[in-house]
């Protein structure tokens, strides 16, 4: 991480105490493109807005939801390719741990190890912290779990929450319509309802992406028929 | 010289109804030497798991050091015991880490797993790991243990029943094997409580 010309950080304190890469990664973060999660009393939702910059993207060639092992699964706000670096590492973290435990990693752990990771980068020499938050979504031993991962390292484990573009209009619904003993399809409907709040355009099966993992502890990305129903249903 | 029977040992862990045992013999010997009648070569990791070590005696202290600072870093991370499959699991890495220049012992972990289920295994010094459904055996007495164990062995015994046999087992092994013996330690552990007890045997 740096050579000896870079060997000091670029992320340093500011006389306020601030650090202001971390800031300034979390602006970036908050001009992302839409993403929230819910954790229901059976299962966890995870959603995002997926706006392709042209009509000529193939759409089904972008994923923006990605497994990290069977049991969890991530989306982000903020820049792709710094998520996909994040995700190639916490995947190999999730396999080096079965690995040695023969056992699957509990979603805690797996979330401390990524945030490890995106600390290590706002203290090393001649890096930036990333520019992506994570909303990590598993089912393990201890039940649903929806974790929030920061571009600072910090981690805050959520009943419902959402990052980028339209933030605080999102947590506001969300804080409206959770109820603690949602269940899981409940959860996408109110998923796709937050998401419809902030939508520039028609929301459609093509433009959003939805990942659940319920009660049988497999993390699944939806396809585009399954989002048309719930879409239908919503209406 | 053989290096594994250098020090002597003898440890047997055997399956009950709920309940597992775990024995060992006491001597430490310098080849033909004794030298200790206390040798401790069973450690509890936590309260439904333990380990018991034969071979070498200074890599079965320096591994059940390692073993416990592991599972310590474990415990305070995962903030949950280790479950006896994942730590099997682990002390097979750790041996085979060391694959061209091994920890000269052989491991038995004895557990309660979920549900209260007893579990056993042993595993070479390389760490190939081997599951059994009723007893487990490693030392210089491991094939005269193999044939106790195979003839006084029955499956689902109470507690009371598989200390009797475990120390059957145990004794009468170790008084074919010159390099083991000198009493013996035996832990029976069912889900409410570990019961230790030394036995005292033929004193050579």
């Amino acid at each position: 991480m740096g050579d000896s010309q870079y060997s000091f950080s670029l992320t340093t304190f500011s006389p306020s105490g601030k650090l202001v890469q971390i800031e300034h990664a979390l602006t970036a973060v908050g001009s992302g493109q839409t993403s929230l999660g819910i954790k229901a009393s059976n299962g966890v939702v995870i959603a995002t807005e997926k706006k392709l910059p042209s009509i000529l993207v193939d759409e089904a060639s972008v994923q923006k939801i990605q497994h990290l092992t069977p049991n969890i699964g991530t989306v982000y706000s903020g820049m792709g390719p710094d998520f996909r670096v994040l995700v190639r590492k916490s995947r190999k973290q999730a396999e080096q741990y079965l690995r040695l435990y023969k056992e699957p990693i509990p979603v805690t752990q797996l979330v401390r190890e990524t945030a490890t990771v995106m600390q290590e980068f706002t203290q090393s020499g001649g890096v930036r912290p990333f520019g992506v938050s994570l909303l990590v979504a598993g089912y393990d031993d201890k039940g649903p779990q929806l974790y929030q991962v920061d571009p600072s390292g910090s981690y805050f484990s959520w009943k419902a929450s959402a990052m980028g573009k339209n933030v605080s209009n999102a947590k506001t619904f969300l804080e409206k319509r959770y109820t603690e003993d949602m269940e899981l399809d409940d959860a996408i409907h109110t998923a796709i309802l937050t998401l419809k709040e902030g939508f520039e355009g028609e929301i459609s099966s093509k433009n959003i992406e939805i990942g659940k993992i319920g009660a049988d502890k497999i993390f699944r990305v939806l396809t585009p028929a399954e989002i048309d129903d719930y879409l239908a249903e919503v209406e | 010289m053989q290096i594994f029977e250098y020090n002597g040992s003898a440890v047997v862990a055997m399956v009950g109804k709920n309940c597992f045992a775990i024995a060992s013999d006491r001597r430490l010997g310098v080849q033909l030497q004794t030298i200790a009648t206390d040798f401790q070569r069973i450690s509890k990791i936590h309260d439904h798991l333990f380990i018991g070590l034969s071979g070498l005696a200074t890599d079965v202290q320096t591994l059940y050091q390692r073993l416990v600072f592991r599972h310590k870093l474990y415990q305070l991370r995962e903030e949950r015991d280790m479950k006896p499959e994942t730590f099997a699991s682990l002390v097979s890495a750790i041996l085979y880490e060391k694959r061209f220049g091994p920890y000269l012992c052989q491991p038995v972990i004895a557990g309660l797993g979920d549900d209260n289920k007893p579990f056993i295994c042993t595993m070479d010094s390389i760490g190939a790991k081997e599951l059994a459904k009723d007893f487990v055996v490693s030392g210089t007495a491991s094939e005269s243990l193999y044939g106790a164990c195979e003839a006084m062995f029955k499956p689902d015994m109470e507690a009371e029943e598989l200390f009797e046999t475990i120390s059957q087992a145990l004794l009468s092994s170790v008084d074919r094997d010159c390099l083991s013996g000198w009493g013996g330690h035996v832990y029976v552990v069912t889900p409410d409580e570990i019961k230790e007890k030394i036995l005292k045997g033929r004193m050579d």
